[in-house]
């Protein structure tokens, strides 16, 4: 272990500055107006400003002009979707989905390593289930799992077997890619002997994906076969429940 | 004749819910109208804007699923209960805004009234909620109304009986609606001749009192089969036929119904008698109702007023900050407490404050609030029924809320499971209007698609329930008597 960081001065004054823009009444702020406010130099100021600029943090209306905010700084803000406010606007569609495949359903989102279940709605038979809410799964062995991977960043970490069907680093990349493509994912005996799911990414209105939802269930009721992907009338049935919840994202809140 | 639809005349919207044989929902159409607000504690709607919505929401839900009247076998219709309006029977104009049930401007007129004759009879307390009042206060203050009214001029209804007039033609109100209106006797299931003079209404005004489930009449050829208020229609939506089962439906205020059966069962502890339903010429089933006025409200206030959150489901994420309420309690008596106190003179209080408390016990608090009200109304279901209840039904749009639901079960000791479709008030009517038209062919099928969605198990130590519940109790004490006679 080294030593312990102490704060890092430029990067406390790019937050001043930052903060300065968002509050300043007129939201337009020049270089001037800015090192008087924050009681520093001129020439520090404009290299704050230039590096916040490079990566999209301020911008300027002209060569010259007054700073304001910049978009990037915007998706920031706004690329976290609370699992909480999925669920909410989740519920009607996921129901949905459980009543037309019969199947148990879970919303994913992902959590460090793993795929942290938001929503899980039992299967419609009555029997004895256990809420899941708030469970973590492993990405590398669950449908969920890999919609979010294909569409985020790949974790860092050990890929643990849990079965012989369990994909290895190799296998996994080749079927991520395919997720890409498809724009749904499945997993077949790979974190349970004799267990299947399907999930397909939910985006929001920026297009960008903030979770996935899926059905799992035994491979007998999901699979023509034991060794064939689930039957496509599920993944429908699963693609359009994720195309309804990200139609709700993309509308107003209540 | 594939399907039926179901029309849901709320207090904020009117719906439309098209359904098919195994209560799938197929489309959904919604349209909002104007709260009209003259004064602080009044609110009225424009009945004539509510049809007109009500129409369109209707060829809306029609055409998103690509269906004609043809394809119905029936509209079924459930609406926001004791909202009152009256109308001119020859040109069907609203002489007045209806007033809506929220509305207080019947507070003083109520105090007038025989509380025992009135709860003896229609198992209801005198309160400014009831449709009664409702009626008097415009047969005394729209000019000439009276008198109109004694010649059979004007029609009485509330929002039930004004849909079915504009379909159908006919005036008639269901026995729920009527149930809700301090008028009707709760043994006759008919009008009560003293209850109505004490009231002082012309009994010419009154709608026949029908069935919830019947054919009223027909529509573009469609029977109008159902009317339901909105929650005996999610008692029925969530098949509690039998007597004992109950459930618990979360909007902006909480309602827990449960059946007692074909006989009325008077409260000593502050629950309303109420009709569950009555199925063409069956008898009439009964429920007992705890009415908690502000549960989800609560949310939105804090949103809205306080603005520590974004949108109602970020307090589920702003609660889990923290590990429990840090000693607050937040009793949200905003006009006054429903049951089990009736106190129209307590206001709201968070009751044990201290520098410790952060914003984050405050959302704890917000949301325990709907719990421990829910609490106390279980606990005088279980003293009055002499059964305990051993699993709580819910609906409504709080479900979604994970540490509720969780701290529910806690607080109450018992399963808390929520049914697979949450369209519960829309699916209720849509089940008695297929009934009547043998769309369905009994009650028993139509338990066959309850399906269990979500199941939270109590965990909370009993020591710290009992804690919990202590204190709550301290805290209401603390908000009742705040009123004074000068205050408005």
């Amino acid at each position: 272990m080294g030593c312990v960081p102490g704060p890092i001065q430029s990067i406390h004054r790019a937050a001043e500055v930052l903060k300065l823009l968002a509050h300043g009444g007129a939201h337009q702020l020049s270089v001037g107006e800015i090192a008087r406010a924050l009681d520093l130099a001129k020439p520090t100021v404009h290299g704050i400003l230039r590096t916040l600029q490079e990566v999209g943090f301020v911008e300027q209306e002209v060569e010259g002009g007054k700073y304001r905010l910049g978009a990037a700084l915007f998706q920031i803000g706004t690329s976290y979707l609370d699992g909480n406010e999925l669920r909410a606007k989740a519920l009607n569609w996921s129901d949905s989905l459980a009543m037309r495949a019969r199947e148990a359903v879970r919303i994913g989102v992902m959590h460090g390593r793993h795929v942290l279940v938001v929503h899980h709605v039992f299967r419609p038979d009555n029997s004895r289930q256990a809420l899941e809410t708030g469970a973590l799964l492993p990405w590398h062995a669950t449908a969920l799992g890999k919609v979010l991977v294909a569409f985020g960043e790949w974790p860092d970490g050990e890929l643990r077997a849990f079965t012989r069907h369990t994909l290895d680093a190799a296998a996994l990349a080749a079927a991520v890619d395919e997720v890409r493509d498809r724009d749904w994912a499945y997993d077949l005996h790979e974190l349970v002997e004799g267990e299947a799911s399907v999930a397909a990414p939910i985006r929001d209105r920026r297009g960008v994906v903030v979770g996935a939802v899926g059905i799992s269930g035994p491979v007998e009721r999901l699979c023509e076969s034991p060794d064939r992907p689930p039957r496509l009338e599920l993944v429908s049935y699963v693609r359009e429940a994720a195309r309804s919840v990200s139609r709700e994202l993309g509308g107003l809140s209540w | 004749m594939a399907y039926i639809a179901a029309i849901d005349q709320g207090t904020t919207s009117s719906r439309c819910i098209v359904f098919d044989a195994s209560g799938g929902i197929v489309s959904v159409a919604q349209r909002e109208h104007r709260q009209i607000f003259p004064r602080p504690g009044l609110v009225e709607h424009d009945a004539t804007e509510i049809w007109a919505n009500v129409r369109a929401v209707v060829r809306d839900a029609l055409a998103q699923a690509s269906l004609s009247h043809a394809d119905i076998a029936a509209f079924g219709i459930t609406n926001q209960r004791e909202t009152t309006v009256v109308w001119d029977r020859e040109t069907g104009e609203p002489v007045h805004n209806a007033i809506v049930w929220q509305d207080m401007r019947t507070d003083a007129l109520i105090k007038q009234l025989d509380g025992d004759l009135f709860r003896e009879r229609s198992g209801l307390p005198p309160a400014t909620y009831f449709s009664g009042p409702k009626l008097r206060w415009l047969l005394d203050h729209v000019d000439g109304l009276r008198a109109r009214a004694e010649r059979g001029e004007v029609l009485f209804g509330t929002m039930d009986t004004w849909l079915i007039w504009n379909l159908t033609g006919r005036h008639v109100t269901d026995v729920t609606n009527a149930s809700r209106t301090m008028l009707m006797n709760l043994e006759t299931l008919d009008w009560d001749p003293e209850l109505v003079a004490a009231m002082g209404v012309p009994p010419a005004v009154l709608p026949e009192i029908r069935s919830s489930a019947e054919v009223y009449g027909t529509h573009e050829g469609v029977p109008v089969a159902s009317a339901l208020g909105d929650q005996q229609a999610a008692l029925f939506g969530q098949t509690c036929f039998a007597p004992g089962e109950g459930k618990c439906t979360y909007g902006t205020g909480a309602f827990l119904l449960v059946n007692t059966g074909d006989q009325p069962v008077r409260s000593a502890n502050g629950l309303l008698t109420t009709v569950a339903y009555r199925i063409g010429e069956e008898p009439a089933a009964y429920a007992l109702e705890g009415a908690i006025a502000v549960t989800g409200a609560l949310v939105q206030w804090f949103r809205d007023k306080v603005g520590l959150i974004s949108s109602a489901a970020e307090i589920e994420t702003l609660a889990r900050t923290v590990d429990d309420n840090g000693g607050a309690y937040f009793v949200p008596a905003f006009s006054g407490l429903f049951a089990p106190h009736w106190r129209s003179d307590a206001r709201g209080v968070i009751a044990g404050l201290t520098g410790y408390i952060s914003r984050g016990h405050l959302a704890r608090a917000v949301l325990e609030a709907s719990a421990w009200q829910t609490r106390e109304v279980v606990d005088a279901m279980n003293a009055d029924s002499g059964v305990d209840l051993t699993t709580l039904r819910v609906d409504g749009g709080m479900t979604a809320n994970n540490l509720l639901m969780q701290f529910l079960a806690d607080v109450l000791d018992v399963p808390v499971v929520r049914p697979i479709v949450a369209e519960t008030t829309c699916l209720g009517a849509a089940y008695a209007a297929g009934l009547a038209v043998g769309y369905w062919p009994s009650a028993e099928a139509l338990k066959a698609n309850w399906h269990k969605a979500a199941e939270w198990e109590p965990s909370m130590e009993p020591a710290a329930r009992d804690r919990g519940y202590r204190k709550w109790k301290k805290a209401v004490e603390r908000t009742v008597g705040w009123m004074d006679e000068d205050d408005d």
